[in-house]
């Protein structure tokens, strides 16, 4: 039986069993939920993410200024009550900027970021566990290592900002655009390194256990091996939404992202970065908002982790 | 083994040719020009000439194909020819905007990239593995807390903004050390050590705390799951000294992801640090790059693009092999 | 004779250069070394493989042209002791040759001398067909240049050349020398990399190491004709980064002695100006930062007749009133505030200098006026109809796309000007493409701004010399880029007006210097007028030098640094 078939006879038996298994679920994923809810770490990411979520996309209804409102008499103010993060050299409020900004970055930063996640994942696990797969995958992977970034993202740009443009409008086009850029060209990593343990896992006692008593490669994959590479995952998915939030901005700041009107967090700290001296606060709100969104994402995937971790939940 | 890797060795000649493909058919789509940074004074027919002595009038297949054959054989020969002593004839990758040998220009930076990018990443790696480890061993402490949010600014921090703290810290306000990496510099004696030393300080720092706070981070969440398993309670039971259960067992152990991590960090080594690079002005391989990308040049960039391919393939391969060593139980038939 | 004039003020300017040298110094490479830092590195020292700013100025220290211009534009004779005019018979009564005598005893940096032969050599190598020349159109209409005897070199145009200041004159047309480059002509010039990185020159200095796209270090040439200069011994010349650090580098930290092209916000180069290190010099030449406004129509609808005379006239772009409310709307003095500084200046003409060349007529624009803007449209019947605070004109929305290329100072202006157009009832979007892209001419790239598929771009444009015919004719009819000319063309807006072809026609054919100011006027008025060109701001280089540094003349006209062998350290 070639790997193809048996991967699909995996899933069939998988789909038939999977209803029957629900109520089973249900209390596992429970039971996450109060590790989760114990995590001193994790509460306190989720509230800082929380809290960031409801600044973004809240604050603007209390907070009414346009952040693209223009008023140069006004530039490179301090904090005042009228503009409680300052303002920048054209008279823009900051606090505004930081909110509308935050709006694209989280929402950028997350969905690149699960994207490329999941196909490294999915490649990772995979090329480690089908040794058949092993060798195609991964030099997919060296080839898209070695692809030249920026050549790269000017024919992407090139090619398809027009027809999105048209199937999604100006800016969810290039919102779609730019989190498919991001995402394929930042799951390498996660890949080869859930590979490299899934290599390891896949000869592993628990394993071979497993397969001996017969059980599908799909049911080995989902509950052997997954929970095993999460902890890379989750180190992985930290690093990738700071690299989503930056990467985005440099996209926008060569072009081949949002307008210049609009402003993102990475984009803010990038433009304000030669006014340092001038007016602090120009980098000092963005760079934080980015530092604890990452942070906040940190510490709830080491709580997810630890819920996630059979032996932790046992202890 | 041995045979794994001479499978491997040949599967990478297709793969690296294709990628070269690949490569050069982006380079080619992509919709920069190398006439685009000269000034607009110059008009429309002379830069049409200037694209055609560039060789931009041939079709694509032949310049793909003219570049393989400067790359693959005219190169090498040349260089055996160079060490034989021999004056060669063979036409050369040239530089578009230069217009000077490809090869002659990487060479010419290789030396400030390795030392400056090179060591920053030794350095992120030493500092990387015992921050990691002890962050791990001792989850949640004060420690781990600080580590973790040094880790955090480490890496969402960009490094063009780290480096222009760091310039207007250190070199505009206390005046220690240089903001311009001088490349002309020859260390003969102590006092141009020490300068060599002061120039390299800044953006070394800049890009190890980048390095550090990334892979320290993959070092804690891999010990952290080693310490959980069976074997380190086995260890400590038959009465093993800690240090010797964490740095002969839970270490080696971990070691996995750490490698993958190194070894795909390796070619971005020789890649440079494109940011960093420019701020400090060490003008090594990452601005070779840049600079090459803006003005459209293509061979050069090629070139670049394509040594670092080999590196990459190398160097997984490497990774590969690692693994074997690392853990037995992963075998290659 | 009609070109007397021209030719009288020549000569006056010869006069007024001869009083122009530098009082005398101690001796040649006294003061040391001079650090130089250029944000942009230059790739190679041959300014006729690559015609970048960078790599004509760097090589202008090596390489001379015969003639320089000043920091005023006016002549300023460098390997040549006169300038040739008509009167003194350096110029042919019919306009078709000019003569130029060589200095006597020149030498190259090798000893040898350097004669009429080299200036005939540097000729063919520019117009050798293979060689892809980047100067060549400064021997454009030339057909033939001739060595005389070993001090005259004679030069023939096509036609008589009103004008004929063109071939070996400013840092963008130097002479090389045969001997070196004898072996590098046509195909052959990319594989002389030792002589593109080290030419021979006569100017102040010779080339010690070159490192393309980083470094240059030079030394005095011992055998430069002026026996006491350069009084620097050795330059650094480095390249790489960005403008605000080099900035830094001069005015904060004090590595450097000069930094050249800061284009910079201003409020940041004030700052680091106070640190009183240096101060920031600014130079005006004919850098015109403008809006061209598409008069053909860019809708993608079109397909492939998008921004071509084929696709129509642009809906609303064409109507010069609604050109002129988007000019009224904008405040051109907040520009400069907030972007340019001591940079830039308000202008309201295409054509801003020589100042003898420059309208008055425009200078309404100086001031905005929203009130003013909006009645002209509402007079005009230029109206919102639908109340969604756009207007229409004949049922279309006056609703533009606005691009340019990527520089934080232009991002600032699109923003500011797409919120004074808000106000006028005008809707714009946005777009910024990467300059390698933008002007990159590649006719498969939509975002080129030849192609210009798009609304209104901003760009800044400059013509070289003093001269403004060639950069007039850019406006003619048969200019526009168009798909079968590869999208090359200088009419990027599509204005097309017989009326003004016809103009082109008479200043080529004019001599008098008086008329041919008074036509380019007109041009310049017609263009004007029809609003397709919305000028904003008459840009200025901006560079730095140490306190410490003395002789710097910055000029915008030429070379930044084409007095540097008089540069000198203040004691």
């Amino acid at each position: 039986m070639s790997d193809a078939t048996q991967e699909r006879a995996a899933e069939a038996t998988a789909d038939a069993t999977g209803n029957g298994n629900r109520a089973a679920s249900l209390s596992l994923w429970g039971d996450v939920w109060r590790q989760f809810v114990k995590h001193r770490g994790a509460m306190a990411g989720a509230l800082v993410f929380i809290f960031i979520i409801l600044l973004c996309f809240v604050g603007p209804y209390i907070h009414t200024i346009d952040p693209g409102r223009l008023d140069p008499r006004i530039g490179n103010q301090g904090m005042t009550w009228a503009h409680p993060m300052g303002t920048d050299n054209l008279g823009r409020d900051m606090l505004a900027q930081v909110m509308a900004g935050g709006q694209v970055s989280l929402a950028v930063g997350i969905a690149a970021m699960l994207l490329s996640l999941i196909l490294g994942a999915v490649i990772g696990v995979l090329s480690g566990y089908f040794r058949s797969l092993d060798g195609a995958l991964m030099r997919l992977t060296d080839l898209f290592l070695a692809l030249p970034l920026l050549p790269l993202l000017l024919v992407i740009v090139l090619l398809f900002r027009d027809s999105l443009r048209t199937a999604f409008g100006p800016e969810a086009g290039i919102f779609v655009l730019i989190v498919f850029v991001i995402g394929i060209t930042s799951w390498m990593q996660t890949a080869r390194i859930v590979r490299g343990d899934v290599l390891s896992l896949r000869e592993r006692e628990f394993v071979l256990a497993a397969r001996s008593i017969g059980a599908h490669d799909h049911s080995i994959i989902s509950r052997h091996i997954m929970p095993n590479v999460l902890s890379p995952i989750m180190v992985s998915a930290t690093i990738g939404v700071a690299n989503a939030i930056i990467t985005e901005s440099a996209l926008s700041f060569l072009g081949l992202g949002f307008p210049p009107d609009f402003p993102t967090w990475g984009r803010l700290l990038f433009d304000g970065k030669d006014f340092m001296t001038i007016n602090p606060a120009r980098v000092i709100w963005p760079g934080l908002m980015i530092s604890l969104t990452v942070l906040s994402v940190n510490f709830i995937g080491d709580g997810l982790r630890d819920a996630l971790d059979p032996r932790q939940r046992a202890r | 083994m041995l045979a794994y890797l001479l499978r491997r060795l040949l599967i990478s000649v297709p793969t690296l040719i294709f990628i070269s493909f690949i490569i050069f058919a982006i380079l080619d789509l992509a919709p920069s020009d190398p006439t685009a940074s000269l000034p607009l004074t110059i008009p429309p027919d002379v830069r049409e000439q200037i694209r055609q002595s560039l060789g931009l009038g041939e079709p694509f297949h032949i310049r793909y194909l003219k570049w393989c054959q400067q790359f693959f054989v005219n190169e090498p020969l040349n260089l055996i020819d160079t060490w034989m002593g021999v004056e060669s004839e063979r036409p050369r990758i040239l530089s578009w905007a230069t217009r000077s040998p490809v090869v002659d220009l990487i060479a010419e930076r290789m030396p400030q990239t390795l030392w400056v990018v090179g060591m920053s990443y030794v350095i992120g790696v030493i500092l990387a593995i015992p921050l990691g480890m002890i962050s791990a061993y001792k989850q949640y402490s004060w420690f781990d807390q600080a580590a973790t949010g040094f880790a955090m600014l480490g890496f969402s921090v960009p490094t063009f903004f780290t480096g222009l703290v760091f310039i207007i810290v250190f070199a505009v306000n206390l005046q220690w050390l240089p903001s311009v990496y001088d490349t002309t510099h020859v260390v003969d004696d102590w006092d141009s050590f020490v300068y060599q030393v002061k120039q390299m300080i800044m953006p070394t720092m800049v890009l190890a705390l980048f390095n550090a706070s990334q892979i320290s981070r993959f070092v804690r969440s891999s010990v952290l799951d080693n310490l959980r398993h069976d074997y380190v309670r086995t260890a400590r039971a038959k009465g093993l000294k800690e240090r010797t259960v964490l740095v002969a067992h839970v270490l080696r152990n971990s070691m996995l992801p750490v490698v993958t991590v190194i070894a795909l960090g390796v070619p971005t080594i020789f890649g440079g640090a494109i940011i960093t690079e420019q701020i400090f002005r060490v003008n090594g391989l990452g601005q070779l790059l840049i600079v090459g990308i803006q003005s459209a040049d293509i061979p050069l960039v090629q070139t670049l693009t394509f040594l670092f391919a080999v590196l990459i393939v190398l160097c997984n391969l490497i990774a590969d092999l690692l693994y074997g060593i690392m853990d037995p139980r992963i075998t290659y038939e | 004779m009609t070109t007397r004039r021209l030719l009288l003020s020549a000569t006056a300017m010869t006069a007024a250069m001869a009083a122009l040298v530098a009082p005398a110094q101690a001796e040649r490479g006294a003061d040391g070394q001079l650090n130089i830092i250029y944000w942009q590195a230059p790739s190679t020292l041959n300014p006729y493989l690559s015609g970048g700013t960078k790599e004509v100025e760097s090589a202008s220290m090596i390489i001379e042209p015969l003639v320089s211009f000043n920091e005023k534009g006016e002549f300023v004779p460098r390997l040549v002791d006169e300038i040739p005019t008509v009167e003194n018979g350096g110029i042919s009564e019919d306009l078709t040759t000019i003569t130029w005598t060589l200095k006597d005893g020149i030498q190259w940096s090798d000893g040898t001398p350097l004669t009429a032969e080299d200036a005939v050599f540097t000729w063919q190598y520019c117009t050798h067909p293979e060689g892809g020349c980047a100067q060549a159109s400064y021997f454009e209409g030339v057909t033939n240049v001739e060595a005389v005897d070993a001090q005259t070199i004679k030069i023939t145009f096509s036609e008589p050349k009103p004008f004929p200041y063109t071939a070996f004159v400013g840092s963008e047309s130097p002479i090389i020398q045969k001997a070196q480059f004898e072996d590098c002509l046509g195909a052959k010039a990319p594989e002389c990399t030792t002589e593109n990185f080290g030419p021979i020159g006569t100017g102040p200095f010779i080339v010690t190491e070159f490192k393309p796209n980083d470094v240059i270090t030079l030394e005095a040439n011992p055998n430069y004709r002026e026996p006491d200069k350069p009084a620097f011994g050795s330059v650094l010349f480095k390249g790489g980064g960005d403008a605000a650090s080099a900035a830094r580098s001069v005015l904060e930290t004090g590595e450097f002695d000069y930094a050249w092209n800061l284009q910079i916000e201003p409020e940041i180069l004030k700052q680091m100006e106070a640190a009183g290190k240096g101060k920031v010099v600014v130079a005006f030449a004919t850098s015109v930062e403008r809006l061209h406004l598409n008069q053909t129509n860019p809708d993608p609808a079109l397909g492939d007749t998008r921004s071509t005379v084929d696709g129509g006239p642009h809906p609303f772009l064409t109507n010069p009133v609604i050109g002129q409310a988007l000019s009224m709307a904008i405040d051109r003095q907040l520009l400069v505030d907030v972007g340019y500084g001591q940079a830039g200046r308000v202008t309201c003409n295409v054509l801003p200098a020589p100042e003898a060349y420059a309208s008055t007529a425009n200078d309404a624009c100086k001031v905005q006026d929203i009130e003013g803007a909006k009645k002209l449209l509402d007079d005009n019947g230029i109206v919102d109809s639908d109340g969604d605070g756009i207007r229409e004109f004949e049922g279309t929305k006056l609703s533009v796309l606005y691009q340019t290329s990527t520089n934080s100072v232009r991002q600032g202006a699109q923003a500011l000007i797409k919120q004074w157009w808000s106000e006028i009832g005008v809707e714009t979007e946005l777009r910024n493409i990467d300059a390698s892209v933008f002007f990159g001419g590649d006719p498969a790239s939509p975002d080129t701004f030849q192609k210009f598929y798009a609304d209104i771009e901003m760009y800044t444009n400059n013509f070289s010399g003093v001269d403004p015919e060639a950069y007039m004719a850019s406006w003619i009819c048969g200019d526009m880029p168009r798909p079968d000319s590869q999208w090359q063309g200088n009419n990027v807006m599509r204005y097309c007006d017989p009326e003004y072809d016809a103009l082109v026609k008479e200043m080529a054919r004019t001599a008098d210097l008086a008329e041919r100011q008074n036509l380019a006027k007109r041009m310049n008025d017609m263009l004007m007028q029809s609003y397709s060109i919305i000028p904003l701001i008459h840009r200025g280089g901006a560079s730095a030098h140490a306190n410490s540094l003395a002789g710097v003349l910055i000029n915008d006209w030429d070379s930044e640094l084409w007095n540097i062998a008089d540069w000198h350290r203040v004691k």
